[in-house]
Order: structure tokens, then C-alpha cells, then sequence
């Protein structure tokens, strides 16, 4: 099965996932039978909202007058300049209201909700950045909002606790297992299967049951779309790398999207290496794991032999997480995306670098692209176009790598 | 007959529903469980549900995570389940013995070498809490192939249009959970119990069990009433919680809230 012969294969990104929601052999719906009806019903007021011109009108509004969009692409000419080689542009996601892309899919999902009458909200969140995301857009519809987050994640992202509170959210910390995002996505499954009648789980990767991976992504596409109109304009030309980072896969495969069929451009997504490729210390899943199934879908995992899903780590919260996106793990296979992983001490150091050189405090997540990015512009000559998605600030990281480099010196 | 399909015969021809009880396999370690096991089926116990321990139970209340947690911590494998189910053979050749699993532990090892090995081990059912019957395609083939029944749940949320999907993919009963949630200990019972059971009979001669949030005598005669089997877990788990490090104890009590519960299937 070499390269060539799977890149024969025509490409159709609009192909995925089938009716039942699989990407090949990857993705579906593996949920206890109290949830399969919710998630039909949710599938198809996807599918009508999708067609209803109403409905995305509003949507476009809302993105533009309330989240911010479009956001730039911008040139970095200072990483650029640093780095000696290809020219890097950064999409600004990080500059959007609540300060990261989750934005994009907790707003469609909301009016989602407001469409399907369910009025209380619940939803995971790692790093806090879908939390947060989910918080504001309850507080302006008006719905009650219930956010599940593992007790170390609370900690570390404390910064995000307050800010959920403030708009009006009940976190709820999650005490089970290693404390982070995969038993907060455990526990938000407990409280839908007890409350799915009222309530709406807004899952916030392109991860779960189907329909969540292709309604995030949808929700989602609206980075690549810009993305491609803005480098076309600034650049005349499509780039020649995209990079992002990879946690279940959201931001990625938003930007993504729009270049699946554009095969002379590379597609490179970013997992945590954490301190490095050993089980339980890292969450690069597509380095360390194999296919199972976990929290709705059938995907790569990090898992011992016996099936017992691996403790993770990394120092980023939103990547810290066990398993990835159906999505991604299909086009892997097809040698369409690439993966490679940043470790922990490699994105300490760029977080430092961009901050100092750009003005721009990225995400811990972003920063993981980033570290690849700047890595791989080296390699490239200064005639080659590298897009990375900066999918969050890092305001809500700064006390943690304050403290880290604290432990350093 | 199997050995599934003759435990709800003997109970039924007893004018009683049989008695389902769950525990999870190797809670707390190994030998505790396995004496754990037989005193429960000592005391009246038809069929036995064991939970194989998952690191991710998201179908399960707190009890029940408790207990996969400190059967995991204790060193519980697929391999160590086996053994268990091997060992209860030994002394209980008749008693039907179904697992009360997540996909990924089946998955995991080939579904077709698993369900295979299961048999082999004298596993009579299979229970996968996360595997709706759209997905079961392959275990569903693989439980044919080596005669390892199916069971198949049906929730308060299902519509009557989705239950022939179910209880076709079934074959060795239906399991109705009484309500939406996870599994654990409820003061109040469920309403609607008897309509649902003779909504899903309407589709299927398969028996029918009743589960979730049964804990007590008067609530497993109320659901005898009208299902063929009751299904108690949670309740039984605590007894193993609340007894750790006292054996003695924990035998007693296990006992005593079996037989008790067992007493409430008579119709
Ligand atoms: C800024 C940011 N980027 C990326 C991620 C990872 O998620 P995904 O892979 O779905 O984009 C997160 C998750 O919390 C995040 O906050």
C-alpha cells in the first residue's frame, strides 16, 4: 500500500463521514442506548439547520458582531526573520472573544440548542477555553450552563474557573481518575444520559459520537475558508504548509478542511509529546497508540494491551487528552495529514520566544504548532509559505509557566 | 436449553422473576471478589452479571466506579476475569454467568478471539454497555459463531420504532434500564415499568430484566410483577465497600441483603 496508490484514490472531502457518521473505519456511534435518540434528533436538526438560510445568516452575525470574525492572518516577521527561512503566518484565532477558535463551535451549537428548545447547557472543558466559550454564549441566551473539569485542570487554569463563575457557569470539578480531560468528558456523558431530555451536551472538539466530529468541524471551517481567501490575497498564491495543533482535533481540522483536495499543500497536525514518548507521558496519540473505542467513537487511543485507556500527559490541558478525532485518524492513513509532536520543553521555550519577538502570547496548544512550525521553517527556503493556526492566547497560561520556570531556575 | 434460557425457566416455572445480580469481577482484589461471587450465589442469586473493570465506565455512577477502580488498582486483567469466571465453574456448573463490559475491552483483543475465549472460560452472555446494535455487526457475528449469547438494553428514551433494531440483534434477553442515568442506588423507583416490559414484549420472546436503581426488597417485588427478571448491583456493591478489610463481615452482609432482595422476586 504504498503512497502513491492512496493519493490515487480521488478525494472528496465532502465524502465524510458516511451516513452513520464513519470516516472508513473510524468514528460511529458507541454510547449507552439512553443517548442514541438524542443523538439521531441532533442529527438531524444539524442537518436542517445546515440547510436553513436563516439559521446561518444568524450564525454569520454572530460570528462577525459578537466573536470577531474574520481574524487576520498575519504576517509573523519577526518569528519569520528568527527562524531564517520559510515565511510563517499566524490565523489569529487567539484574538477572538473568550480567546480561542472554541468560540466558532460553542456559538453554532448554541443556537443549536435555542433551536431544538433545550435550554440547559453542559460541556467539558480541558484548558478552560471551550468552557469558556460555552459560559458566554449560555449567559447570552439566556440557557443554564453546567461545565465539567478535571480537579488538576481547575488548577492549572484557574484563570478560567473565575471566568466561567463570572459569566454565570456552575463548574463542577471532576475528582475521578488522573483529573483531566477524559474524565471530564466522562462525567458531562453521565450528566446528559441523566438529563438528555433537557439538555444539550455542547462537546467541544471534533471528537464523540457522530454527529459531534462532523458538526464541530463544520461549525469550525470557517477558519480554513478565510485562511485561504487572506493568503491567496496577501500571498497569490496557496501556502505550502498548514500547521496545526492536536488535541481532539478541532482547530485542525478547521483549518484543514478547505485544503484537503489542494494535495501540493502539506497538512501537518501537532500532538504533545509531553517529556517524551513513553506511556503515561505524553498524548501523541498517533506516536504512542493503536485503534479502540472510547467516549462514543472508534479512533487511535493511548491504551495498555488490555484496553485500559493510558494515563497522558502534557503540559498543555487541552492536549492532554487520550484519543483523537475519527477524521484524523482517516486521513492519516490516507498520508493526507501528517502528525509530529512538540514535547513540553520545546514549547516552553517558544512560548518565551513568540511572546518576546511578537508581541503575541499563544496558547500552551497553539504553542505546540508553533514549536513544529518554527522547526520546519528552517528547513524550507525563504521562497515557501507556512500557515500556523495560533488557536488560542495564553493569558490563561502565564501563572502556570510562571511557576514552571520558576521550578527551572 | 442454555444455560441462560433454563435460570429464567426454573424461576418462572417457581411463579418468580429471577434474580439478577451484578457485581464487579476482582472488587476488591482476586479472592475477595471470588468468595464474594459465591456467597451471593448462595443466597438465591439466578444469574450473575460480572463487570469486567474498565478505566472509563461512563455509564456508571459512583459505586460502580469505585469498584473497577480498586479491582483495577488490585490488578484485574481480561485474563485475571477469565480465571474468575474458570473458578466459579468449578462449584456453580448451571448458573448462568453474563458480562457487564465496554466495547473497548472486547474490541481491544479481536472481537472474535474474545468472545471465543469468554466461552471458553464458561461466559454464557456478553453486555456492552457502549455497543448500540447498529455497531455490534461483529459481535453479534462472532457470538453466533461460538454460542455466546447477546444482550441488548432498552431505555426509557427508546422509541417503540427502534426496539425490533434491538431486541433482533438480542439472544439471550433484553435488559430495560428503568431510567435515564447511570447505574447506583436510588431512594424512589422509576415509573412507566410495567408499560415499557410490555412494549418490548410486543417484539421479542427473548425474557426481560429489569435494571438501574433497584436497591431494595420492595422494589424488586414491585418490578417482579411485571418483568422476568430484576437486576440489583449497586446495593450489593456497597456492602462490598462498606465491609473492606472485614471478610467476615462483608460475607455476612452480602448474605443477608441477597437473601433478603432474592425473597422479593416471588409474584
Ligand atoms: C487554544 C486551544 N487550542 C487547541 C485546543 C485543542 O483542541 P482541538 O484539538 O479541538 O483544537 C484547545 C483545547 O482546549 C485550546 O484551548
Amino acid at each position: 500500500m504504498g503512497a502513491a496508490a492512496k493519493t490515487a484514490e480521488p478525494l472528496d472531502r465532502f465524502s465524510l463521514p458516511d451516513a452513520a457518521g464513519h470516516f472508513g473505519p473510524y468514528g460511529g456511534v458507541f454510547v449507552p442506548e439512553t443517548l442514541m435518540t438524542a443523538l439521531e434528533e441532533l442529527g438531524a436538526a444539524y442537518a436542517a439547520s445546515k440547510a436553513d438560510p436563516a439559521f446561518q445568516t444568524e450564525l454569520r452575525q454572530q460570528l462577525r458582531d459578537y466573536a470577531g470574525r474574520p481574524t487576520p492572518l498575519y504576517f509573523a516577521e519577526q518569528l519569520t526573520r528568527h527562524c531564517g527561512g520559510a515565511r510563517i503566518y499566524l490565523k489569529r484565532e487567539d484574538l477572538l472573544h473568550t480567546g480561542a477558535h472554541k468560540i466558532n463551535n460553542a456559538l453554532g451549537q448554541a443556537l443549536l440548542a435555542r433551536r431544538m428548545g433545550k435550554r440547559r447547557i453542559i460541556a467539558e472543558t480541558g484548558a478552560g477555553q471551550h468552557g469558556v466559550a460555552t459560559a458566554a454564549v449560555c449567559a447570552k441566551f439566556g440557557f443554564e450552563c453546567v461545565i465539567y473539569m478535571g480537579a488538576v485542570d481547575m488548577e492549572r487554569q484557574a484563570l478560567n474557573v473565575f471566568r466561567m463563575r463570572l459569566m454565570g457557569a456552575e463548574v463542577r470539578g471532576v475528582e475521578a481518575g488522573q483529573k483531566t480531560l477524559k474524565e471530564a468528558i466522562n462525567e458531562a456523558m453521565r450528566d446528559w444520559v441523566t438529563n438528555v431530555r433537557t439538555t444539550h451536551y455542547i462537546l467541544g472538539t471534533a471528537y464523540g459520537a457522530h454527529p459531534y466530529p462532523m458538526m464541530v468541524r463544520d461549525f469550525h471551517r470557517v477558519i480554513g475558508l478565510e485562511a485561504r481567501e487572506q493568503i491567496l490575497a496577501q500571498e497569490k498564491r496557496l501556502p505550502d504548509e498548514l500547521i496545526s495543533c492536536v488535541g481532539g482535533g478541532s482547530n485542525a481540522i478547521g483549518l484543514f478542511f478547505e485544503f484537503l483536495e489542494d494535495l501540493a499543500v502539506r497538512l501537518v497536525g501537532v500532538e504533545a509529546g509531553g517529556r517524551g514518548i513513553r506511556p503515561g507521558e505524553h498524548a501523541a496519540r498517533f506516536a504512542g497508540g493503536r485503534l479502540g473505542v472510547l467516549q462514543g467513537c472508534k479512533t487511535f487511543l493511548l491504551q495498555n494491551a488490555d484496553g485500559q485507556i493510558d494515563q497522558t500527559h502534557s503540559v498543555s490541558a487541552g492536549l492532554d487528552y487520550a484519543a483523537v478525532g475519527p477524521e484524523h485518524a482517516f486521513y492519516r492513513d490516507r498520508g493526507r495529514i501528517e502528525f509530529e509532536y512538540a514535547t513540553d520543553d520545546e514549547v516552553l521555550e517558544v512560548f518565551r520566544l513568540c511572546s518576546r519577538l511578537e508581541g503575541i502570547i499563544p496558547a500552551l496548544e497553539s504553542t505546540h504548532a508553533l514549536a513544529y512550525a518554527m522547526k520546519r521553517a528552517r528547513e524550507l527556503g525563504p521562497d515557501r509559505v507556512i500557515v500556523v493556526n495560533l488557536s488560542g492566547r495564553g493569558d490563561k497560561d502565564v501563572q502556570q509557566v510562571e511557576r514552571m520556570l520558576k521550578k527551572q531556575t | 436449553m442454555d444455560r441462560i434460557a433454563q435460570a429464567f425457566a426454573r424461576a418462572g416455572a417457581q411463579n418468580r422473576a429471577a434474580f439478577v445480580a451484578y457485581l464487579c469481577a476482582g472488587d476488591p482484589d482476586f479472592d475477595t471478589s471470588l468468595a464474594a461471587c459465591r456467597t451471593v450465589l448462595a443466597c438465591g442469586v439466578d444469574l450473575l452479571e460480572l463487570g469486567v473493570p474498565f478505566s472509563d465506565p461512563l455509564a456508571d455512577g459512583l459505586t460502580n466506579q469505585l469498584a473497577a477502580q480498586r479491582a483495577l488498582a488490585a490488578g484485574m486483567t481480561c485474563a485475571r476475569v477469565f480465571e474468575l469466571v474458570r473458578a466459579l465453574r468449578s462449584d456453580h456448573p448451571d448458573t448462568p454467568i453474563v458480562f457487564y463490559t465496554y466495547y473497548n475491552l472486547v474490541f481491544t483483543h479481536g472481537v472474535d478471539a474474545y468472545v471465543r475465549a469468554a466461552r471458553a472460560a464458561g461466559v454464557d452472555g456478553l453486555l456492552t454497555l457502549d455497543l448500540p446494535p447498529e455497531e455490534a455487526g461483529e459481535v453479534l457475528a462472532a457470538g453466533q459463531a461460538h454460542d455466546l449469547k447477546t444482550v441488548f438494553i432498552v431505555a426509557p428514551t427508546t422509541p417503540d420504532s427502534r426496539i425490533p433494531k434491538i431486541t433482533a440483534a438480542a439472544t439471550g434477553f433484553i435488559y430495560y434500564v428503568s431510567r435515564e442515568g447511570v447505574t447506583g442506588v436510588r431512594a424512589e423507583m422509576a415509573g412507566g415499568i410495567p408499560e415499557a416490559v410490555t412494549r418490548i414484549r410486543a417484539h421479542t420472546t427473548l425474557p426481560v430484566v429489569v435494571g438501574f436503581g433497584i436497591s431494595r426488597r420492595e422494589q424488586v417485588s414491585q418490578v417482579a410483577r411485571s418483568a422476568d427478571g430484576v437486576v440489583v448491583g449497586s446495593a450489593l456493591v456497597n456492602c462490598i465497600q462498606e465491609n473492606l478489610g472485614h471478610p467476615a463481615r462483608m460475607a455476612a452482609r452480602l448474605g443477608a441483603v441477597a437473601s433478603d432482595l432474592a425473597a422479593g422476586t416471588a409474584r
